[in-house]
């Protein structure tokens, strides 16, 4: 599973950061940012969908199967 | 040292009775029909908004009033989430619903940026302020909010009744902005003048509202004069010294900005708070889950927030369209009603009940879009701190009367006297 930000939608609401602090981070504005290469460990695929599941932009997206 | 002459008192506007825009007449009364005599001031709204935007949205999802020179109001999500993002078809340059107009030429900047901005202009005021209210740079304020909010419960002691909205909610925001501005902390008491008056008092004669308004301005131009002469490290020295396309900001923008910062923070997160101890006090079974199993709490926090959302916006129609299966005229206002979106079934499970484990909860409680408030992750932050020095200080509490409790009228709705009963 991969995690992916659209920044174009991202506002900073930073859900993404609170939800799933091992996975995004913010940066110096409060936008959220994908830690790493996006590819989400094993055992944190809750976290992943929670992340996508509370942004209100709808900006975190997952892929599947990755 | 050079003098800024930005503020002297030769360079404010001189007071001017009636500045430009557009007035209409006063409407005030009993509500005939919420779906074409709406107004969100009069009584029945303040008590309980829900019900009434509940059959709106069924029967009349864009509902109407002649009151306020003409105004919609939107009640299903995906109508308010459209508006918040046109930007093009709707202007912010005046976000407070009420009998005044300003005029056109007040947009893109609007008189408190960047809540009254609109593109491009927004986008750069905006980022001005940001990095001052990171997730990170508002974790600074935690302990400071936390001693403080102990020190409010510190003071209960020996009461059997306490005002959680007067002598608890309203003072956490307060004391907050007001740290972060760098103004008095004693001076609370005033800022809660000031909100009432802008927030309040929409339906006052004009002129009166002028006087009120121009009251904060008096004290805003008092605290940029104090830190001109005694720069520190606090937001109003930053706003003072920051530069927006290679100047320093105009004063207008300067003061602007710190009505904005000082009025939007503190009754949203009153509200808020009071609002989460309202739904605690009388439901035992969330409170004493709450209070058994502390980790739920940043989840339950994000359910009180859609479920008793505080702050409804407003918009201007740019030009005459037709939107949404309505006819909406050039300068109607839109009420945007982030309540309302939040209880849409449309988009939420269970949508009217306060579910405090709800795990997916995309609200939009602190907006949709460009205009994300700003100030959303120190809301936050407050919020938890509030609720969870309450509850482990005192983990039992009903209300002591119901029908004591009173709400907050207009755009921004939160219990504003509530008393419990905390042993």
């Amino acid at each position: 599973m991969n995690v992916q930000i659209d920044s174009e939608c991202c506002q900073g609401h930073g859900r993404c950061y609170d939800i799933a602090p091992g996975l995004f981070g913010e940066d110096g504005e409060g936008y959220g940012r994908v830690l790493g290469d996006g590819l989400v460990p094993a055992g944190e695929e809750r976290e992943a969908r929670l992340a996508a599941a509370n942004c209100p932009e709808r900006a975190v997206t997952l892929t599947e199967g990755a | 040292m050079t003098v800024d002459d930005r503020f002297s008192p030769a360079s404010r506007e001189p007071g001017d009775d009636q500045p430009p825009g557009t007035r209409n007449e006063i409407i005030t009364g009993p509500v005939s029909d919420w779906a074409t005599d709406f107004s969100h001031l009069e009584p029945e709204w303040s008590a309980d908004p829900y019900p009434i935007q509940d059959d709106l949205r069924q029967r009349c999802p864009i509902a109407r009033t002649e009151r306020f020179g003409g105004a919609w109001l939107p009640t299903r999500y995906e109508d308010v989430a459209a508006i918040a993002y046109d930007t093009e078809r709707f202007s912010s340059r005046s976000i407070i619903l009420s009998n005044f107009r300003p005029p056109r030429e007040l947009a893109p900047i609007g008189g408190s940026p960047p809540i009254s901005s609109d593109p491009p202009f927004h986008h750069d005021a905006r980022k001005l302020l940001l990095p001052a209210f990171t997730r990170a740079a508002v974790e600074r304020q935690e302990p400071a909010t936390r001693a403080f909010c102990q020190s409010l419960i510190d003071a209960f002691d020996g009461r059997d009744v306490v005002d959680a909205a007067y002598d608890y909610a309203q003072h956490i925001p307060m004391r907050v902005i007001a740290d972060m501005l760098g103004f008095p902390s004693e001076d609370g008491p005033r800022f809660r003048e000031f909100v009432e008056n802008l927030l309040e008092g929409i339906n006052l004669p004009p002129d009166e509202r002028i006087e009120r308004v121009s009251r904060l301005f008096d004290y805003l131009f008092a605290q940029v004069s104090d830190h001109l002469e005694h720069p520190r490290a606090d937001l109003t020295t930053y706003l003072i010294n920051a530069e927006l396309y290679g100047a320093k900001l105009d004063p207008s923008h300067v003061v602007g900005t710190m009505a904005l910062l000082l009025i939007a923070g503190i009754d949203t997160t009153w509200s808020a708070i009071g609002a989460s101890l309202w739904h605690l006090a009388r439901t035992p079974a969330d409170r004493e889950r709450l209070v058994a199993e502390p980790a739920l709490l940043p989840t339950a926090m994000e359910e009180f927030l859609r479920a008793f959302a505080p702050v409804t916006m407003a918009r201007l129609v740019r030009d005459d369209m037709h939107w949404h299966g309505v006819d909406m005229k050039a300068d109607d206002w839109i009420l945007l009603s982030f309540p309302a979106a939040n209880r849409d079934p449309a988009q939420f499970d269970r949508a009217g009940a306060v579910v405090i484990d709800r795990e997916a909860n995309r609200h939009a409680a602190f907006g949709l879009g460009i205009h994300r408030c700003v100030g959303s992750h120190l809301a936050r932050m407050e919020l938890r701190v509030a609720l969870e020095v309450w509850l482990e200080r005192i983990p039992a509490f009903t209300l002591q009367d119901p029908s004591a409790v009173t709400w907050a009228a207009g755009q921004i709705r939160g219990p504003r006297h509530l008393p419990l009963r905390i042993r």
